[in-house]
């Protein structure tokens, strides 16, 4: 069976080596500031995906990606392991969204680009947020059912497939006519590497917007590729482009409102500061066993 | 209109321990807010059976839905119970778990409903609020609080226009009381019918196995835990010895996690467990607020750390200058000294 998959992949931020200069004054991610990467668990997802691919001859995995002009290395990346193309979703209207206008604008993208799709497959949720919101609420929006929490497809026959999900305290095996929306956990197999041939095919793939003048690209001397490689183009889609409404869109679609942002200063406490001799030790061992603290 | 709704997880009849937690936190926004807490439990068999085990917490209103396929737990069948249910009711608020069942509920839910969902509030206040643009005032929005953003941050965030306004909690992070054993309330047993079509009956549950937790780092009164300080995997094995010793679990910061020294199941914090032991010693954990959300409750702080500038010694009540490898065995070995 030939099947249509979308991948849902985002860039995010490395929220592991962050910067004071990492928020905004108005309390939003400052994306500039921090290395940016392939969420962990959309790999995962790119996996399962390509997994599919392998097993079902003629099925074709597009990643779609909502980001500024430099998210499209997440579609490189997908690309380089396996993925047949990606779509670069980006305009300043959605700049600000909260999860709920992000999958407003990524359902309309999907609908766009793959009105017949099988299968939407994402992470589980992003490091940025953590929320584990768009998955679920892109199944919502157009109108797919959902396995979250993903950690391997073990069967697909007949339009119906069957999952293997982590729940509270354990497993599950649940089956699903397709479509399908399935969001995969970091408990799923790793993705594949790159792949070496495909790398050097599309390593000159590039969205419009990255190849705009001024961006340092169009005066490469290989920028005249474009215009014969077809393939090396990444579709870059704009909210005009998948008919969305702007309404929805950014933060005027966003019900949710950051009120207020707090760094983190930690009240400091009255510390007893101890060096690791063997003295100091044992002086700490007694006082807590004395104390009936432990023991 | 003008309640706070609580939806009640179950695992088979029985109430998970966050939707009691959560009950009891429903009860003193309503109070605050002067309405009624009203709760929601969907489940197969189970009228009769779980109002005694949700009303207590001062319900004043529970809506019971009893049906086949309602359990296990699927997606849509649940979706639609709370979508057509809040549709009727209207709701100032709805709360869920922030664990499988919620994180995979809740937000069907807010994209069906087109209301604001914050994920793993670490804390929930009522208040007024002030929108810049607009020039508008709220009154008595729900603060929806939660570290962002890898944990560098707290985040207040509202919804001021779209009701409900629905949030998920981690189990742990608010304490389950009951209000009063002999609370009345009333129950309504709905018609599923009218809520659930037959067409969202669609993901089969074919096989499941829960297994009770591997660890018991939630009542643990001890709590060694590792972060990426510790190194290895092999580094984790002091910490087990130090956790043998001493009759302790052993916990990890995400980090340690992510490295791949521990198991995840291991992870204490906002996205782990939330911890409240009598002793708290953490070796080689930076102490990113993430982790400190889940266990800054504890009573003894003990921070073993080889930076002693590391954030987490700012709330610890001792702080040990060293290595992991260099402190933990002489506290190994001063334990056992001591306590024969």
């Amino acid at each position: 069976m030939k099947l249509n998959i979308v991948v849902l992949a985002k860039q995010v931020p490395d929220t592991r080596n962050v910067g004071p200069d990492a928020m905004t004054p108005e309390g939003t991610v400052n994306r500039s500031a921090l290395p940016a990467i392939f969420n962990p668990e959309d790999l995962n997802a790119l996996e399962q995906a390509l997994r599919l691919k392998d097993a079902n001859p003629g099925t074709t995995v597009h990643v779609i990606t909502m980001g500024p002009g430099r998210a499209a290395e997440v579609i490189r990346e997908a690309m380089y392991r396996g993925a047949d193309g990606g779509y670069l979703l980006t305009d300043r209207a959605f700049a600000g969204a909260d999860t709920l206008a992000t999958s407003y604008a990524l359902s309309t993208a999907i609908q766009h680009v793959c009105p017949n799709v099988d299968l939407i497959i994402g992470g589980r949720q992003a490091i940025d947020g953590d929320t584990a919101q768009v998955g679920p609420q892109v199944a919502e929006k157009l109108g797919m059912n959902q396995i979250t929490y993903t950690e391997e497809v073990l069967s697909l026959e007949d339009g119906v497939i069957t999952v293997r999900r982590h729940i509270d305290g354990g497993v599950e095996t649940v089956q699903s006519p397709l479509p399908v929306v399935l969001t995969v956990n970091g408990s799923a197999a790793p993705c594949r590497p790159r792949n070496v041939r495909r790398v050097m095919q599309f390593k000159r793939a590039l969205a419009p917007m990255e190849l705009a003048p001024g961006t340092g690209y169009s005066d490469l001397p290989y920028a005249g590729q474009y215009e014969q490689k077809p393939y090396l183009k990444i579709a870059q889609l704009t909210c005009a482009d998948v008919n969305a409404d702007l309404q929805q869109c950014g933060l005027a679609g966003s019900p949710t409102k950051v009120k207020a942002v707090e760094n983190i200063v930690f009240k400091a406490k009255e510390s007893k500061v101890l060096t690791d001799s063997d003295e100091d030790i044992n002086g700490l061992i007694v006082e807590l066993l004395a104390s009936h603290t432990i023991g | 209109m003008n309640s706070v709704f609580v939806y009640c997880e179950l695992e088979g009849t029985k109430v998970v321990e966050v939707s009691q937690e959560l009950l009891t936190k429903g009860r003193k926004l309503a109070n605050t807010l002067g309405v009624r807490l009203e709760a929601i439990a969907a489940g197969s068999g189970i009228t009769g059976k779980v109002e005694s085990q949700i009303i207590p917490y001062g319900v004043d209103k529970l809506h019971i839905f009893d049906a086949e396929g309602l359990s296990p737990y699927t997606s849509k069948p649940h979706t639609a119970v709370l979508v057509n249910l809040f549709k009727q009711e209207k709701p100032q608020i709805c709360l869920m778990g922030a664990d499988v069942v919620g994180r995979d509920l809740g937000p069907r839910v807010s994209s069906a409903l087109h209301s604001g969902l914050t994920a793993d509030c670490t804390s929930l206040e009522i208040g007024p609020h002030d929108d810049k643009k607009s020039g508008k005032h709220y009154d008595g929005l729900l603060y929806q609080i939660r570290p962002a953003f890898g944990g560098n941050i707290v985040a207040t965030i509202v919804n001021p226009e779209n009701r409900p306004q629905m949030a998920t909690v981690r189990s742990g992070v608010m304490k389950a009381q009951i209000l009063d054993p002999d609370y009345k309330g009333e129950v309504i047993v709905q018609d599923v019918a009218k809520f659930v079509p037959q067409t969202e009956y669609v993901t089969k549950v074919l096989d499941r196995h829960v297994q009770a937790a591997k660890n018991n780092l939630k009542g643990a009164p001890i709590i060694v835990a590792g972060g990426y300080g510790v190194g290895s995997r092999e580094g984790f094995g002091l910490l087990y010895d130090l956790a043998k010793v001493l009759h302790a679990e052993v916990g990890a910061s995400r980090a340690a996690v992510d490295a791949g020294f521990c198991d995840h199941d291991l992870q204490i914090g906002q996205t782990g467990v939330t911890v409240r032991p009598k002793v708290y010693i953490a070796c080689g954990i930076s102490g990113a607020i993430q982790h400190v959300a889940g266990m800054k409750e504890s009573g003894i702080i003990i921070s073993v750390n080889s930076d002693e500038n590391a954030p987490i010694n700012q709330i610890a009540d001792y702080v040990i200058n060293g290595t992991v490898e260099e402190v933990l065995p002489k506290m190994i070995k001063y334990y056992k000294q001591n306590s024969k």
